[in-house]
C-alpha cells in the first residue's frame, strides 16, 4: 500500500512539471495555432537558469530556505525572451503548419546550443538544497517535503490559470481569439499584443516548471528534446488547446510512467505512446478538446 | 533538355569524386546517397501528397536494423538481400501504421507519425535483448553482388565498390520515383494535395492513394536506412528519434519540396554544410537552427527555387 502511494506521489510530482509545460503548449496552440516544439527548450532553460540563480543567490547570502522564491523569480524573469521569439514566429502565422512546426524546430536546435554554450555539456545539479524543508517519514519511506511544494505549486498555477482564463478580461480575450481569430480581430482585439502576451505566458509556464522541478534532479542537455515528446503526449491525450486536457493528460502520463517503471521498466515510454496512439485513433480530438482556450 | 544534361553532369561528377583521391569527401557522399533515397520517398508524401510526416525516421531505422539483424543474427551478408528484406519489412510495418495515419491530415497526421516513430524508438532503446538497447547493433560489411572485396580495407571498400553501389541505388531510386510521380498515381496524389475534396469528387480514392504514398515512402526510407548504416557500421536507436525525423524534414525544406530534385539538393547541402560548420564550431546546431529559420521565413521553396523554375515533385 505504502509502495503504491510512493509510486503515485512520484508520478504526480512529474505530472506537476509536465502540466506547466503542457499548459504553455496549449495556450500557444489555442491562440497562435502553432504546435510549439520549443516548449521543452523553455523548460530546460528554466532548469539551468534556476540552478545558476540559486547558486548565485546562496553565495550572495540569501537565506537558503528562500531558494524556491529564487527559482520562481528566475522562471518569470526568463519571460523577457517571450516577445522577441514571438516576433520571429509572427512571420509565419498565416503559413502552412509544416512551416510553423519547422520554425519551432529551428528554435529547438538554437536553444539547445545556447544551453550548451552557457552551461556546458556536463549535467548541472543543485546538491541537497531541496532537502532543507525536511522529509516526511512514512513507514520507512522518506519523501522530501519539497516534492509536495512542487505539487502544490502546480495545483496553484493550474487554479490560477483557470481563473485567469475564465474570470479575467485578458482570459476572455484569449478564449475569444482561440475560438475565432478574425472575429476577435474585427471586434478590436489587438492581435499583435495578445499574441505576444500569450506566447510569453506560455514560455514562462515552461521556464517556471523547469526551474521548480530541477532541485530534485539534474539538468542535462537532452532534457529539452525528451520533455517535448512527453508534453506532446499530454496534449494529444488531453486534446489540443484544452487546459483541462493538459491537467488530466499530465496526470495520466506522469502516473503511467511511474507505474510502468515500477512494474515493467522496458515499457516506460512505450506505454505512453501506446496510449497516445489509442487516443489519436479513438478520439482524435483528445479526451477534453475545446473546453477552454 | 538542359535539365537532363545537368543531371547527367551531376551523376558523372558524383561518380568522379572517389577518383580525385580525396577519400574524405567520398565518405561524405555516402550518407548523401542514403539520405537522398530516403528523402525522395519522404517527398512523395510531403511535396507530392501534402502530408507532413514527423516520424519518417521510423522507416530509416527499420532499414538500418534490418541490415544489422540480417548480418549479425542470420549471417546474411548480401546487400541486395538486405535492401529487399528491408523494403519488404518497411512495407509490412507501413501497412498498419499507414492505414491508421492516413485517416488524418495536417497537424494530426504529423503528430500520429511522430508518436509511431517514438514508439519504435522506445522499443529499440528499451528492449536490450532484441535490439542491443542504447548501444545499438553492429552492421557487418555486406557483400556486393556476391563479391566480398576481402582484399580492401574499410575505407577502400567504402570509397570503392560500396560508393558506386550506393550511387547506383540512388540513381535507380530517383528514376523509380520519377516514374511514380509522373504516373497516374502521381497525378492523383498531386490532385489530393491541391484539393482533396475536389479530387474525391472526380473519383480519386483519397485515403487509399495517401496510403499508397505512405507505403512507397516507407520503402524508400528503409532502403536509405540500409545504405546509411553500412558506412557507420552501427544501427542505433537514435535513427528513429524524433529529431532525426525533424532533420529529414529540414533537408527536404532546405532543398525545396516543390521540386523533384529538391530533396537531393537538400541532403547534399545539409551534409556538406554540417561538415564545414562542425569543423569550425562545436555549436553547429545553433548555426543550423538559424539556417532553418531563414529558409522557413525567406525561402519557403528551398534552395532549388533560387536556381530553377518549378519542376513538379
Amino acid at each position: 500500500m505504502i509502495q503504491v502511494l510512493n509510486l503515485l506521489l512520484g508520478g504526480v510530482f512529474h505530472a506537476a512539471a509536465l502540466f506547466l509545460v503542457a499548459a504553455g503548449l496549449q495556450l500557444v496552440f489555442g491562440v497562435q495555432k502553432i504546435l510549439n516544439l520549443a516548449c521543452g527548450s523553455f523548460y530546460a532553460l528554466g532548469a539551468y537558469a534556476g540552478i545558476s540563480a540559486v547558486k548565485a543567490a546562496l553565495a550572495a547570502g540569501v537565506p537558503a530556505p528562500l531558494f524556491v522564491l529564487v527559482l520562481i523569480v528566475t522562471g518569470l524573469a526568463l519571460g523577457v525572451l517571450g516577445p522577441p521569439i514571438e516576433r520571429l514566429l509572427r512571420t509565419i502565422y498565416d503559413r502552412d503548419e509544416a512551416f510553423q512546426l519547422l520554425l519551432t524546430f529551428a528554435l529547438v536546435l538554437m536553444l539547445e546550443d545556447v544551453i550548451r554554450f552557457v552551461w556546458g555539456a556536463a549535467p548541472a545539479q543543485l546538491g541537497n538544497v531541496y532537502l532543507l524543508y525536511g522529509q516526511v517519514r512514512l513507514e520507512g519511506l522518506r519523501i522530501p517535503v519539497y516534492n509536495f511544494i512542487v505539487i502544490a505549486a502546480g495545483l496553484a498555477i493550474a487554479a490560477g490559470m483557470g481563473l485567469l482564463l475564465t474570470r479575467s478580461r485578458f482570459g476572455g480575450i484569449v478564449r475569444a481569439t482561440a475560438e475565432n481569430r478574425s472575429m476577435a480581430q474585427a471586434l478590436g482585439v489587438d492581435m499583435a499584443r495578445i499574441s505576444s502576451r500569450v506566447f510569453t505566458l506560455g514560455l514562462v509556464l515552461g521556464t517556471v516548471g523547469g526551474a521548480l522541478v530541477i532541485p530534485a534532479g539534474a539538468a542535462v542537455n537532452e532534457m529539452a528534446i525528451e520533455l517535448i515528446v512527453e508534453a506532446f503526449a499530454v496534449v494529444v491525450i488531453g486534446g489540443l488547446g484544452s487546459m483541462r486536457g493538459a491537467f488530466v493528460g499530465s496526470l495520466i502520463v506522469g502516473v503511467l510512467k511511474a507505474v510502468a517503471i515500477a512494474v515493467y521498466p522496458e515499457a516506460e515510454m512505450l506505454a505512453v505512446y501506446v496510449i497516445v496512439i489509442a487516443v489519436l485513433l479513438l478520439r482524435p480530438a483528445g479526451l477534453f478538446a475545446r473546453v477552454t482556450a | 533538355m538542359i535539365g537532363a544534361l545537368l543531371l547527367a553532369a551531376a551523376v558523372t561528377a558524383a561518380a568522379a569524386v572517389p577518383l580525385t583521391g580525396r577519400e574524405y569527401y567520398a565518405t561524405l557522399m555516402l550518407p548523401f546517397f542514403a539520405y537522398s533515397v530516403a528523402l525522395l520517398g519522404l517527398n512523395l508524401l510531403f511535396g507530392t501528397t501534402g502530408l507532413l510526416s514527423f516520424g519518417h525516421a521510423l522507416f530509416v531505422a527499420v532499414g538500418g536494423y534490418t541490415a544489422a539483424y540480417l548480418g549479425s543474427a542470420l549471417r546474411m551478408r548480401s546487400l541486395e538481400a538486405m535492401l529487399v528484406v528491408a523494403a519488404v519489412t518497411a512495407a509490412l510495418v507501413a501497412v498498419p501504421v499507414g492505414w491508421l495515419c492516413v485517416r488524418y491530415v495536417r497537424i494530426y497526421f504529423g503528430m500520429l507519425t511522430l508518436a509511431f516513430g517514438m514508439l519504435f524508438y522506445s522499443f529499440l532503446y528499451k528492449f536490450y535483448g532484441l535490439t542491443g538497447g542504447d548501444e545499438g547493433m553492429p552492421v557487418a560489411r555486406p557483400t556486393l553482388l556476391g563479391q566480398s572485396f576481402g582484399d580492401l580495407d574499410k575505407t577502400g571498400y567504402l570509397v570503392g565498390p560500396y560508393y558506386y553501389y550506393s550511387l547506383a541505388v540512388c540513381v535507380v531510386a530517383a528514376l523509380s520515383m520519377w516514374r511514380i510521380v509522373r504516373s497516374p498515381l502521381g497525378l492523383s496524389l498531386r490532385a489530393i494535395r491541391e484539393n482533396a475534396d475536389k479530387a474525391e469528387y472526380v473519383g480519386v480514392r483519397v485515403r487509399r492513394y495517401r496510403f499508397y504514398a505512405f507505403v512507397i515512402a516507407a520503402v524508400f526510407g528503409a532502403a536509405g536506412g540500409v545504405l546509411l548504416v553500412v558506412p557507420t557500421g552501427l544501427a542505433s536507436p537514435t535513427l528513429a528519434y524524433w529529431t532525426h525525423s525533424g532533420n529529414l524534414v529540414f533537408m527536404l525544406l532546405l532543398g525545396g519540396f516543390s521540386h523533384f530534385f529538391g530533396p537531393v539538393l537538400g541532403a547534399f547541402v545539409f551534409i556538406f554544410l554540417q561538415d564545414q560548420v562542425m569543423s569550425v564550431t562545436e555549436y553547429w546546431r545553433f548555426v543550423f537552427g538559424v539556417v532553418l529559420a531563414a529558409v522557413v521565413i525567406f525561402l519557403p521553396h528551398g534552395l532549388m527555387s533560387l536556381v530553377t523554375r518549378r519542376v513538379d515533385a
